[in-house]
């Protein structure tokens, strides 16, 4: 991408609550700010306030989207620099307002005035398909889809791929979250390619279900911070290739386990490492 | 299949993430096609109205799918009554 391009928005759905998404714009947020990038994540959940925690920056909220909407203060004000990053600012959700007090054409002035300002505007959707999702795309350049490999997860992401292509904007990219190397090789959960195959759009990550992410989160320090987990590592990819980088997948491996668990899945026949596709 | 299962002749049950993968290919179809089952059904009752006028449809003679690729396939039983017991010989 050409750096003096204006920023890129990108938000972030899934149709489905509950599959990582708010998780997993933080993290993108961090892994493109470590990578040099100027990055403005926006909590786009109204009255559901989740991404400040998630981040560890719920102690310094005095401002949020909703007072920069309405102009009682300019973005810079409300902004939080995330000071472990550089570069990463986070702009809250509003707590006391319903997703209705908002409009579309308020999502993208609000993202269109950040634009100069940042290499990358991400928006964190609501879960669902009313009006919170619909402000949510309203500014989206791109448009990212977090499913789990689940029926109900993989279904709704369908269901929301036909309501951003039906809104003129490109085809999302899909982030498979939480797949379960273990289960996959035992044939118990659907891999990488199985819902490709259904849903039909291009990939861009693979994030294993590991134990450091929530732990991370429990802290208030997205795991992407720390480039040495797996999932860390996963994010660090997906941020590449989010700025056109063609970054294999990582080899799915089962997350950080006990000795037991190890013992055993060594003598399981066949295992995770064998062509199941990848994970990063 | 294991050997005891083979022994009491037991089914073998496909891996549940296959079982999964089936499920949602069958429910994106009507999805993606925007069809309920209320719909479907209205169909097939309409298409027996219109079927029935020319020849006889055997009783729940009707059955509507929709296959993978956006097919939507209706067979139909035709009455045992138009269907002779000995086929007659066809000349082509």
């Amino acid at each position: 991408m050409d750096r003096s391009d204006m920023a890129r928005v990108i938000t972030v759905t899934s149709g489905k609550g509950g599959v990582g998404k708010t998780t997993t714009t933080a993290n993108i947020g961090v892994a493109l700010a470590k990578r040099g990038r100027r990055v403005v994540v926006i909590d786009g959940d109204i009255g559901l306030r989740n991404l400040d925690v998630v981040m560890g920056l719920e102690n310094r909220v005095v401002y949020n989207l909703l007072h920069v909407i309405r102009g009682a203060v300019d973005a810079e004000r409300a902004l939080i620099r995330d000071k472990r990053v550089d570069g990463l600012m986070m702009l809250a959700a509003d707590q006391h307002s319903e997703k209705d007090d908002v409009s579309a054409d308020e999502m993208i002035q609000v993202c269109d005035s950040l634009r100069d300002q940042f290499d990358y505007v991400i928006v964190d959707s609501p879960a669902g398909i009313e009006q919170g999702f619909k402000n949510a795309l309203a500014p989206a350049d791109f448009v990212i889809i977090v499913a789990t490999p689940e029926v109900s997860s993989v279904r709704d992401a369908d269901r929301v791929i036909g309501l951003v292509e039906a809104a003129g904007k490109p085809t999302p990219r899909l982030i498979l979250n939480r797949i379960k190397p273990g289960m996959v090789a035992r044939g118990d959960m659907m891999d990488t390619e199985d819902v490709l195959d259904i849903l039909r759009i291009e990939l861009l990550g693979v994030v294993p279900e590991d134990d450091a992410i929530l732990a991370a989160t429990n802290r208030g320090e997205p795991v992407a911070l720390d480039g040495t987990t797996h999932a860390g590592r996963a994010f660090g990819n997906i941020a590449a290739r989010i700025e056109g980088e063609n970054v294999p997948l990582l080899p799915l491996e089962a997350p950080t386990q006990g000795l037991l668990n190890r013992l055993s899945g060594f003598f399981r026949a066949g295992d995770a490492a064998e062509g199941r596709g990848g994970a990063g | 299949m294991s050997f005891i299962d083979r022994l009491f002749g037991r089914k073998e049950t496909p891996p549940s993430g296959k079982v999964a993968k089936e499920r949602l290919k069958f429910v994106l179809e009507y999805d993606r096609a925007r069809l309920t089952p209320a719909q479907l059904e209205e169909i097939r009752d309409e298409i027996i109205a219109v079927i029935s006028r020319h020849v006889d449809i055997a009783d729940r003679g009707v059955e509507i799918k929709l296959e993978e690729g956006g097919r939507l396939v209706a067979e139909i039983s035709l009455s045992d009554r138009v269907i002779p017991r000995e086929p007659r010989p066809q000349h082509r």
